[in-house]
């Protein structure tokens, strides 16, 4: 493509200074991700200084505040683990359905209807989920088990899970859908030419050529679903509780990290360091969700040569 | 023995396999819709209540006993009838209107919370003796539900009846004012270098994939570094609008680089090559053409940003902005709540009246995101330009 370079060679002093400052200004990205690294790996080695990294990673048992408290976060992962699945076992079917539907079948007025609708639910502020499950989700559900005569905490796994996965379905829908159009249009006419029926176009066509970028989706749903704090902090429990049983309370990193947080202990107490070591695992989890999401997408780029996803 | 030779005997089942398919995307966008319809009339149905207010006529007596023990002032059988908060505005009564002292005048006043729920047939802890009260009083026509003024005009409080969501307003506009001036002028500045100026080196590509990560990082996250970073190192004061704003800074400039950016990039090249043309310098013709011309994509995306900042709690919950703040703060350094952070205090409240307040809160938080949303949405469309 035609490109114009006429710069002047030598630049006014002015025209320098200004793009000095832009440089300065983009180079405030990377000091704020250094920053949040760095203040969080300080922290947390000053943690491990105090308290074995190796228990950390492994230990059964996660008691702060008393005498000899002991962190070990493997029940705080599990936790956070089985909110996790269960808002994504929700969130990528119903989230790459959807993108299917707007952008296969729906017609375009129908489309243009229905996305400015997800994105509201995009748009909703996770605090008001979180009041939701609380108030009404996590209720509906210790009834409904009641008569099936289980026991549900009413702080249950499952009721933030279900409201978290809800969160998450536009996250999911608005890549995938985006991907699901930029498959080229030709691929569904090769099978569409060949006896296919529209239904097997998209299962057997579109969708596999779009799977890089519904996968990136998916990761992307991951790291928002590990790293959401509002709903687990109002719906989910304090307790860390090693279990497979969705209906019993759980808590989740995000949550340790507030409640250590928002304590009244010395800022360098184990209780309070534990938040930032906690934190530099979210970190580290959520930055390598992010690093693959990004490979895939660029692997379907680059496959199909497009530029604008 | 069929008469086509091209007919498929699996084609049924291929048809019928083909409709489940179709059913089943369909059912998940239904199922997507039905939740967030659910989900509206269950806060608006939560929230209803708290369009009113209880409000009862008494007597109120001012003089020098009243005005030290304030339940004193109206008759014994009143004293859990009206608002605790009320009466403990009277000393501040005489004192702006002096005339007041020594008479007994019969006013409406705020009503107690339990009351205020007693008459919305909700669940309440009054004694029996007090529910005879209060239908005595609902027969004379002395207690009637009023449009609830005290939620928009009060601060917290830990008093139900009392409680409103001014300060946290003021407290959200605060914050947001500040992650904007610095959220806007950097991110703008972000883009244009990254779009306009910079060469495809170690150092952009750095830049771009930090910007990328960085939209990824956990919101919490964020408020951890404001924490040690803006509190602990710069020292700066917690629970303030300032350290909130930063923090909030951080996290929207990404979703302002990359709307921005993309605005430039629509900004034709043919508009660059006109002015490089007329022997404009680089910095003349991105100034006064490519960025006023790519602006209101600028200005789109940076509502969108400030909206998500305004929803955004976790942060700020972990640089202490749940602090109980009463008053509305006077400046970007002294302690203050946001609308979310109010939302969140309040729905960990013990009392029953606090719920439609929270839900209350909540419809006003919607209504201003969809305000916000929609001023991007019509200033796309009014300055979206085709080329």
């Amino acid at each position: 493509m035609f490109h114009a370079e006429f710069t002047q060679k030598t630049g006014t002093f002015k025209e320098r200074l200004v793009v000095i400052l832009l440089i300065v200004a983009s180079v405030i990205s990377i000091v704020t991700t250094i920053g949040i690294l760095f203040s969080i790996l300080f922290q947390a080695i000053e943690f491990f200084q105090l308290r074995s990294f190796w228990y950390f990673m492994t230990g059964l048992e996660w008691t702060p505040g008393s005498k000899d408290s002991k962190f070990g976060a493997v029940p705080v992962f599990a936790g956070t683990f089985m909110i996790t699945a269960i808002a994504l076992l929700v969130a990528i079917p119903v989230g790459v359905g959807s993108a299917i539907y707007l952008s296969e079948y729906a017609p375009p007025r129908l489309r243009s209807l229905l996305k400015p609708v997800l994105e509201m639910l995009a748009g909703v502020p996770t605090v008001v989920y979180g009041f939701f499950a609380a108030l009404t989700i996590a209720p509906a559900i210790v009834h409904i088990f009641e008569f099936l005569n289980l026991d549900a905490a009413y702080n249950s796994a499952l009721a933030c899970g279900l409201v978290m996965g809800v969160m998450i379905i536009p996250v999911v829908s608005s890549l995938s859908d985006d991907v699901l159009r930029a498959v080229p249009n030709h691929q569904r006419h090769a099978s569409l030419a060949l006896g296919m029926t529209q239904s097997e176009t998209i299962r057997d066509i579109v969708v596999p050529a779009a799977i890089p970028g519904i996968i990136s989706a998916a990761l992307l749903g991951f790291s928002k679903a590990i790293g959401e704090t509002m709903i687990v902090v109002m719906a989910a429990g304090l307790r860390p509780n090693l279990s497979w049983n969705p209906l019993e309370d759980m808590t989740t990193v995000t949550v340790r990290i507030v409640d250590s947080l928002v304590g009244d202990q010395a800022f360098n107490s184990p209780e309070t360091l534990s938040a930032f070591a906690l934190g530099l695992v979210l970190f580290v989890i959520t930055l390598v969700l992010n690093m693959v999401s990004l490979k895939q997408i660029r692997k379907f780029k680059a496959k199909y040569k497009i530029n604008t996803l | 023995m069929s008469a086509n030779p091209f007919f498929d005997p699996s084609l049924p089942k291929r048809h019928r396999s083909a409709r489940r398919f179709k059913r089943f995307t369909a059912a998940s966008i239904i199922m997507t819709l039905a939740f967030l319809f659910f989900f509206l009339f269950d806060m608006v149905r939560t929230a209803a209540p708290a369009v009113w207010q209880a409000y009862v006529k008494v007597d109120v007596t001012y003089n020098e006993q009243t005005l030290r023990f304030t339940r004193k002032a109206v008759d014994k059988k009143y004293s859990k009838i009206v608002s605790r908060a009320w009466l403990r505005t009277l000393p501040k009564q005489v004192d702006t209107e002096p005339a007041l002292m020594n008479t007994t005048v019969a006013l409406w006043v705020l009503a107690d919370d339990q009351v205020d729920q007693y008459m919305k047939g909700h669940h309440h802890k009054l004694k029996p003796k007090e529910v005879t009260t209060v239908e005595n009083m609902k027969e004379n026509g002395d207690i009637e539900l009023r449009f609830n003024a005290v939620f928009f005009s009060q601060g917290d409080s830990k008093i139900p009846e009392n409680a409103g969501i001014q300060a946290a307003l003021i407290g959200s506009v605060l914050t947001l004012i500040v992650t904007m001036m610095i959220a806007f002028p950097i991110g703008v500045m972000t883009a244009v270098y990254l779009e306009e100026f910079a060469k495809d080196n170690r150092l952009t590509r750095f830049i771009e994939v930090n910007i990328n990560n960085l939209a990824a990082v956990p919101s919490i996250l964020f408020g951890l570094l404001g924490l040690s970073v803006f509190i602990n190192l710069f020292s700066m004061p917690r629970s303030s609008p300032l350290v909130g704003g930063m923090t909030l800074a951080l996290m929207t400039l990404p979703i302002i680089i990359v709307s921005a950016r993309a605005a430039l990039r629509s900004v034709p090249v043919s508009i660059r090559q006109a002015g490089y043309g007329l022997g404009l310098t680089k910095l003349q013709i991105v100034q006064d053409h490519v960025l006023p011309l790519a602006l209101p994509g600028i200005l789109t995306g940076s509502i969108i940003g400030l909206a998500q900042a305004m929803g955004e709690t976790a942060p700020l919950i972990i640089i202490g902005m749940i602090a109980f703040i009463p008053d509305s703060p006077e400046s970007i350094i002294e302690a203050a709540t946001v609308l979310p952070a109010q939302i969140y205090t309040w729905a960990g409240m013990p009392e029953r009246a606090y719920v439609e307040k929270t839900a209350a809160g909540i419809i006003v938080i919607l209504l201003i995101l969809v305000a916000l949303n929609a001023t991007a949405i019509y200033l796309r469309k009014k300055y979206e330009l085709k080329w």
